[in-house]
C-alpha cells in the first residue's frame, strides 16, 4: 500500500495501481476538472484544465518538497509519498485562467447548444472561471459541418481537447478524424471523401466535453435537463453493454453507454446507441386479438389471462419457445407456467438471430454477431426446465410433424426474423399463441396475438455472452395495450400483487444452480455468474 | 575587425568552400579518421563533457550530459536527429554553416553518432533554406563516395546513414520533440515529457536531437581539444553549482539598425556593445540605439543602457530577458516603436503556436488581438495589464504549456511593457484619449473591422 497526500488528506493506493493525480484524488473525493484527459485514451495534457501542485513526501522525515512549477494531474502519476494540492490560489488562478482562455473565442449560444446542462465547460465556468469577460473578441460566429452519418461538428464550440481524434486512432483504429490548421485556427475535421463513419462513430458525441459534437439523431430532440436517465442493458448483441435509457414521459430519446469495467467499458456501438427506434414504430403491435372464425377480434386484457389458461389447459401436447429477448424471469416464469398446465410440455428456445461475425476493436470492444441479449440466460433456463435443450430448428420439425396442438411462441424481437416459409410450418397447429413486437407471417396466422414489450419496458435480468447477470428495471411504461411479458405470466400463474422481478429472480436462483449467485441482489455492474460454478465444481 | 581568429567561419566566404576537395584541403575529416581510430565513443564522449560545450540551438543544455542521458547498453538502434530548422527570427548562422560549410557540420554530425552509438541520423533542415538544401545532400553523396558514411567506415567498425529530411516550414519543428513527431510524419505537436527523447524519441527509441552549430563545434574539438575549447569564453560561476560555463566560439547573427550586419564568430561572452561596435561598425548613421533582442525574438529585450549585457548563457537573465537563446542580436535605433516591436512579436507567435495547449493557443492569440486593437487607436491602459497576466502566466516555466513556444512568446511581452511602458501609455492615450481609461469590456460589435 503507497500513500498519496491530497490536499492534506492521506490516501491508499495499491501497489499494483496506476494512478494518476485526478483518479487520486477522486478517491480522496476530489474533483479535478479536466477536459482532455479520457480514462480510455491516451494522456496529451494539453487542455491544462488539471493544473494541479505536486510535491513528494520524504517517508523519514516528513518534509514535503513541492515542484516549484504547476503540473497536469493527468499526467503525473501517484506514486508513494506523492502530495497534490488541487485548492492553492495558484492552482485556483490557473483553472480561472483556463476558463477564460477556452470561453474567448467559444461563441456562448448554450440556449440553442444540445450540450447545455451537461456540459464541462459550463460547469466549470461556473465554478472556476472568472465572474466577468474581459477578453475582448467577437466571439460569436457559428459553422457547422457533417462528419459523417451520425455526427455533426459545431466548430466554434469545440475546445480543441482531442479525445474524438485520440478515440478514432486508439478505440477504433479508423483514424477518420484529425486536428487541422494551426495555432487558435486549429479545428476537427475529417480527410474530404473520408467522413467518420465507423460503428462505434457515436462515442465520440458522449466524449466531447462541449457541445462541439453533436449527435444527429438527438439534435435539438430535447433538452437534456428534462429527460430522465434509467440505468439498463442494452439488447442488440450479446455483449450486452451497460446502458443509460434517457426518457421523457414515456418516450425514448437517446442511449449512452454506462461505465462498466467488466462489459462495455466506456463505450457503446452504434447498433445499441441508435437500436431503440422499434420501440416507437408506428406499426408495432398494440392490442391483444384473438380469431374468431376467419376475424380478428380485440382481446381485452382484464379476460385474456383466464381464457388462455382454460385452452392451455385443454391441450394435449403444449410446447412454449422463449425468446432470446425474453429475460431470465420472464422465461422462467413462462416455462414454469407451461409445466403447470401441462407436465409434459415442450420448453424450447427461440430463434437465436446471428448476423455476420463478431467484431472486435483495437480497444477490445466486441460488436457480437448474435444479435440478442439474452441467449445464456433464456437457454440454461429452457434446457433446465425441459430436461435438455430443444433448439428453434428442432422444434419447428417437430412443430411441423404435428407433436403439439399448442404453442406459444415469444418474440419481442426488434426486428424482422423469420420468413413466410417458416410461419407455414406452423400452419397446421390448432392453438397457435404469438407474441411479438412487430407484425411478421406468424402474426398473421396466429390464433393469438399479444403484442409484446420493448426491452426498455421490461424489468429482469439478462445474461450476457459471457455469463455475466444484469438486472435492471424498466426505463419508459409501455403503449396502452402492451401487457409486459412478466406481468402477463405473474397472473397466469396466480401470483399475488404485481409483478416483482426481484422475487421470480430468487426463485431461478434456488431452483437452477447456473443462477445461484443471484441469490444476492446483483451490483448495479452485474454479476459473473461462472464464479459459482467455479466455487459449486470444488 | 578584432584580435579573435574565427574558427567556425573559417572557410566560409572562400570559393567552392562547400566541396568537399576544399574541404579535405584544409583538414578535414582528419579528425574523423582520427577518432575513429584511437578513441571509443565513451572517450570521445568523455572529451566532449569536459570540454563544457553546450548546446548552441537556444536552451544551452551542456552536449555530452545529454549523450550521457542515452541509456547504457541499449541494442539499438539510437537515433540521432540534427536540428537545422532554425526558425528564430533572426537567426541565420546554421544557414551559414550549411551553405558555405557543410561538411564541418557533417563531420561533427558523424563524430556525435560516433559518440552517441547512433547508425542513423537525420538532418531536419527548414523548408526555407534551398541552397542549404542542396549543398547538404551534395556534401552527404560526396561523403558516401568518399567513404566517409555508409558501413564500415574508414575500416572502423562504426557505420552510419545520413537523411536530409526538409520541413515544412514551420517554427513549432524546431522544438526538440516537435521536431521528433513530424519526422515520424505527424504533426508537430511537442511531446509531453518525460520520457525525454534519450530514453523515448524518435520512432519510440532513445534519440538525440543537437543543433547544427552543436555539431561545428564537437568538429572543432574533435580538431583542437578540450584545452582550446575551454580557453575562450566565460568560466562557470563558481558560486552557481548548476553553472556550466560559457565555453567557445559562438556564431553571433547581428542585424537590424546597425552599418554591417552579418553573421559573426566571438568568444562568448562578448557584450551588445562590443559586437555592434566592433563586428558591427557602429549604429546605422550614426543613430541612437533604443533597443535589442539578445537572442532571437523569444529571449525578451534589452534596453539602450544594458547594452554592457554580456552574451554568454547566464548574461541575458540578469537583465530580465529569458537567455541567450540563439544569440540573434537584433538591433533598434530610436526610431522603432515599441508597440510594432511588441505587435510584430504577438504576429509571430500566434501564427507558429501549434495549439496544443490552451494556454499558449489562446493567450498568444488574444495578446494578438490586443496588439491589435491598441495599434488601431482603441487601447486602453487596462490592456496593459491583461497583456502582463498572459505573459506572466503561458509557458513552461509556470507549468501550464508543454513546450517552451509560450515562454518564448511571453517574455517580448514582459520585457516590453514593463520596459517601455511609458511608451505604451503614452501611445494608448495619444490614440484613444476619450477611451484610455475604460474598464469595461469593450462590446464586441465595435471591433468589427479590427479583428
Amino acid at each position: 500500500m503507497a500513500i498519496v497526500i491530497i490536499d492534506g488528506q492521506e490516501i491508499e493506493v495499491g501497489d499494483d495501481e496506476r494512478l494518476n493525480g485526478i483518479q487520486a484524488a477522486k478517491r480522496a473525493g476530489v474533483d479535478i476538472p479536466h477536459y482532455c484527459w479520457h480514462p480510455g485514451l491516451s494522456v496529451v495534457a494539453s487542455c491544462r484544465m488539471c493544473l494541479v501542485e505536486s510535491g513528494t513526501r520524504d517517508p523519514a522525515s516528513g518534509k514535503i518538497t513541492m515542484v516549484p512549477k504547476l503540473v497536469p494531474a493527468c499526467q503525473t502519476p501517484a506514486r508513494a509519498n506523492t502530495v497534490f494540492v488541487t485548492n492553492s490560489e495558484k492552482v485556483q488562478q490557473a483553472r480561472a485562467m483556463v476558463e477564460e482562455d477556452l470561453l474567448i473565442r467559444h461563441p456562448v449560444d448554450c440556449p440553442i447548444c444540445d450540450k447545455a446542462g451537461e456540459c464541462y465547460l459550463q460547469d466549470y465556468h461556473f465554478e472556476h472561471g472568472q465572474k466577468e469577460r474581459r477578453a475582448d473578441i467577437k466571439p460569436f460566429t457559428s459553422r457547422r459541418r457533417s462528419l459523417g452519418p451520425t455526427i455533426t461538428l459545431f466548430v466554434d464550440r469545440c475546445v480543441m481537447c482531442t479525445r474524438c481524434v485520440r478515440f478514432t486512432r486508439e478505440a477504433t483504429g479508423t483514424n477518420e478524424l484529425m486536428v487541422i490548421h494551426r495555432g487558435a485556427h486549429e479545428e476537427i475535421d475529417i480527410f474530404p471523401g473520408y467522413p467518420l463513419e465507423n460503428k462505434l462513430s457515436g462515442n465520440v458525441a458522449d466524449l466531447c466535453p462541449v457541445g462541439a459534437l453533436g449527435d444527429k439523431d438527438f439534435l435539438y430532440e430535447q433538452r437534456v435537463w428534462f429527460m430522465k436517465k434509467h440505468a439498463g442493458v442494452c439488447s442488440r448483441c450479446s455483449t450486452g453493454c451497460s446502458i443509460y435509457t434517457e426518457e421523457n414521459q414515456d418516450r425514448i430519446y437517446r442511449i449512452k453507454p454506462r461505465e462498466n469495467p467488466h462489459v462495455n467499458k466506456w463505450w457503446i456501438c452504434d447498433e445499441g446507441r441508435y437500436g431503440w427506434k422499434h420501440v416507437h414504430a408506428a406499426e408495432r403491435n398494440t392490442e391483444p386479438q384473438r380469431l374468431e372464425g376467419d376475424d380478428y377480434v380485440n382481446a381485452d386484457w382484464s379476460t385474456t389471462p383466464a381464457l388462455l389458461d382454460k385452452q392451455l389447459r385443454d391441450a394435449d401436447n403444449l410446447a412454449v419457445v422463449l425468446s432470446p429477448f425474453l429475460t431470465v424471469e420472464e422465461a422462467y416464469l413462462l416455462a414454469k407456467y407451461a409445466r403447470r398446465v401441462n407436465k409434459h410440455a415442450t420448453i424450447a428456445l427461440g430463434f437465436v438471430p446471428v448476423v455476420g461475425e463478431d467484431e472486435t476493436y483495437p480497444n477490445g470492444f466486441t460488436i457480437r454477431a448474435e444479435k440478442c441479449p439474452n441467449r445464456r440466460g433464456v437457454e440454461e433456463v429452457a434446457s433446465r426446465m425441459n430436461g435438455g435443450l430443444v433448439a428453434w430448428d428442432d422444434f419447428l420439425a417437430r412443430a411441423e410433424a404435428g407433436e403439439f396442438d399448442a404453442v406459444w411462441i415469444t418474440g419481442a424481437y426488434p426486428e424482422p426474423w423469420h420468413d413466410e416459409a417458416t410461419a407455414q410450418r406452423l400452419a397446421e397447429v390448432p392453438l397457435l399463441i404469438v407474441q411479438d413486437l412487430l407484425p411478421s407471417p406468424l402474426w398473421s396466422i396466429a390464433t393469438w396475438r399479444l403484442p409484446s414489450a420493448a426491452y426498455a419496458e421490461r424489468d429482469g435480468s439478462f445474461v450476457n455472452h459471457a455469463d455475466r447477470l444484469q438486472s435492471f428495471q424498466w426505463a419508459i411504461r409501455p403503449p396502452a395495450g402492451v401487457m409486459v411479458e412478466g406481468r402477463l405470466y405473474w397472473r397466469l400463474l396466480g401470483e399475488k400483487g404485481l409483478y416483482n422481478a426481484r422475487s421470480a429472480m430468487l426463485e431461478v436462483a434456488n431452483e437452477i444452480n447456473y443462477f445461484a449467485p443471484a441469490h444476492h441482489e446483483p451490483p448495479p455492474l452485474g454479476i459473473d455468474l461462472k464464479t459459482s460454478q467455479l466455487a459449486s465444481t470444488v | 575587425m578584432p584580435p579573435f581568429e574565427p574558427v567556425l567561419l573559417a572557410n566560409v566566404g572562400q570559393e567552392g568552400s562547400h566541396t568537399l576537395r576544399f574541404y579535405e584541403q584544409t583538414g578535414g575529416y582528419q579528425s574523423l579518421r582520427r577518432v575513429l581510430k584511437e578513441q571509443s565513443p565513451v572517450q570521445f564522449t568523455d572529451i566532449v563533457k569536459n570540454s563544457n560545450l553546450r548546446g548552441r540551438g537556444g536552451a544551452g543544455f551542456p552536449t555530452g550530459l545529454k549523450w550521457t542521458f542515452l541509456p547504457k547498453d541499449h541494442p539499438g538502434p539510437i537515433y540521432f536527429c540534427l536540428n537545422a530548422d532554425e526558425s528564430e527570427p533572426g537567426t541565420f548562422n546554421n544557414r551559414i554553416l550549411m551553405e558555405d560549410d557543410p561538411h564541418q557540420v557533417i563531420e561533427g554530425l558523424i563524430l556525435s553518432c560516433y559518440a552517441t552509438r547512433a547508425t542513423t541520423a537525420y538532418i531536419y533542415l527548414r523548408f526555407e533554406y534551398p541552397l542549404a538544401y542542396q549543398r547538404l545532400q551534395l556534401a552527404i553523396n560526396e561523403c558516401y563516395e568518399a567513404g566517409h558514411l555508409g558501413k564500415n567506415i574508414h575500416g572502423s567498425e562504426f557505420s552510419l546513414d545520413i537523411y536530409l529530411h526538409r520541413g515544412a516550414a514551420a517554427y513549432i519543428c524546431g522544438e526538440e520533440t516537435g521536431l521528433i513527431e513530424s519526422l515520424e510524419g505527424k504533426r508537430a505537436w511537442p511531446r509531453i515529457k518525460p520520457p525525454f527523447p534519450a530514453v523515448e524519441g524518435l520512432f519510440r527509441k532513445p534519440t538525440v536531437v543537437n543543433n547544427v552549430e552543436t555539431a561545428a563545434c564537437v568538429k572543432q574539438i574533435a580538431d583542437r581539444g578540450v584545452e582550446w575549447f575551454k580557453s575562450i569564453g566565460v568560466p562557470a560561476d563558481p558560486n552557481n553549482p548548476r553553472d556550466a560555463g560559457s565555453y567557445g566560439p559562438k556564431l553571433y547573427c547581428l542585424s537590424g539598425h546597425i552599418e554591417r550586419p552579418g553573421c559573426y564568430e566571438a568568444p562568448l561572452g562578448i557584450t551588445v556593445n562590443q559586437l555592434i561596435d566592433e563586428y558591427g561598425g557602429g549604429m546605422w548613421k550614426g543613430r541612437k540605439p533604443k533597443a535589442a533582442i539578445p537572442g532571437g525574438i523569444s529571449m525578451g529585450l534589452l534596453k539602450a543602457d544594458e547594452f554592457h549585457c554580456p552574451l554568454d548563457f547566464n548574461g541575458p537573465g540578469k537583465f530580465g530577458c529569458l537567455g541567450l537563446g540563439t544569440a540573434a542580436v537584433v538591433v533598434m535605433d530610436e526610431t522603432v516603436s515599441m508597440i510594432d516591436t511588441l505587435h510584430n512579436s504577438c504576429r509571430f507567435f500566434a501564427h507558429e503556436s501549434c495549439g496544443q495547449c490552451t494556454p499558449c493557443r489562446e493567450g498568444t492569440n488574444w495578446a494578438l488581438k490586443m496588439m491589435n486593437r491598441i495599434k488601431a487607436g482603441k487601447g486602453r491602459l487596462k490592456d496593459l495589464d491583461l497583456l502582463l497576466e498572459i505573459g506572466d502566466n503561458i509557458g513552461i516555466m509556470p507549468g501550464t504549456t508543454i513546450c517552451g513556444l509560450a515562454d518564448g512568446a511571453a517574455w517580448p511581452i514582459k520585457n516590453a511593457i514593463r520596459k517601455w511602458r511609458g511608451e505604451f501609455e503614452e501611445f494608448i492615450k495619444r490614440t484613444n484619449p476619450q477611451g484610455y481609461q475604460e474598464e469595461s469590456a469593450v462590446p464586441a460589435l465595435e471591433l468589427i473591422g479590427i479583428h
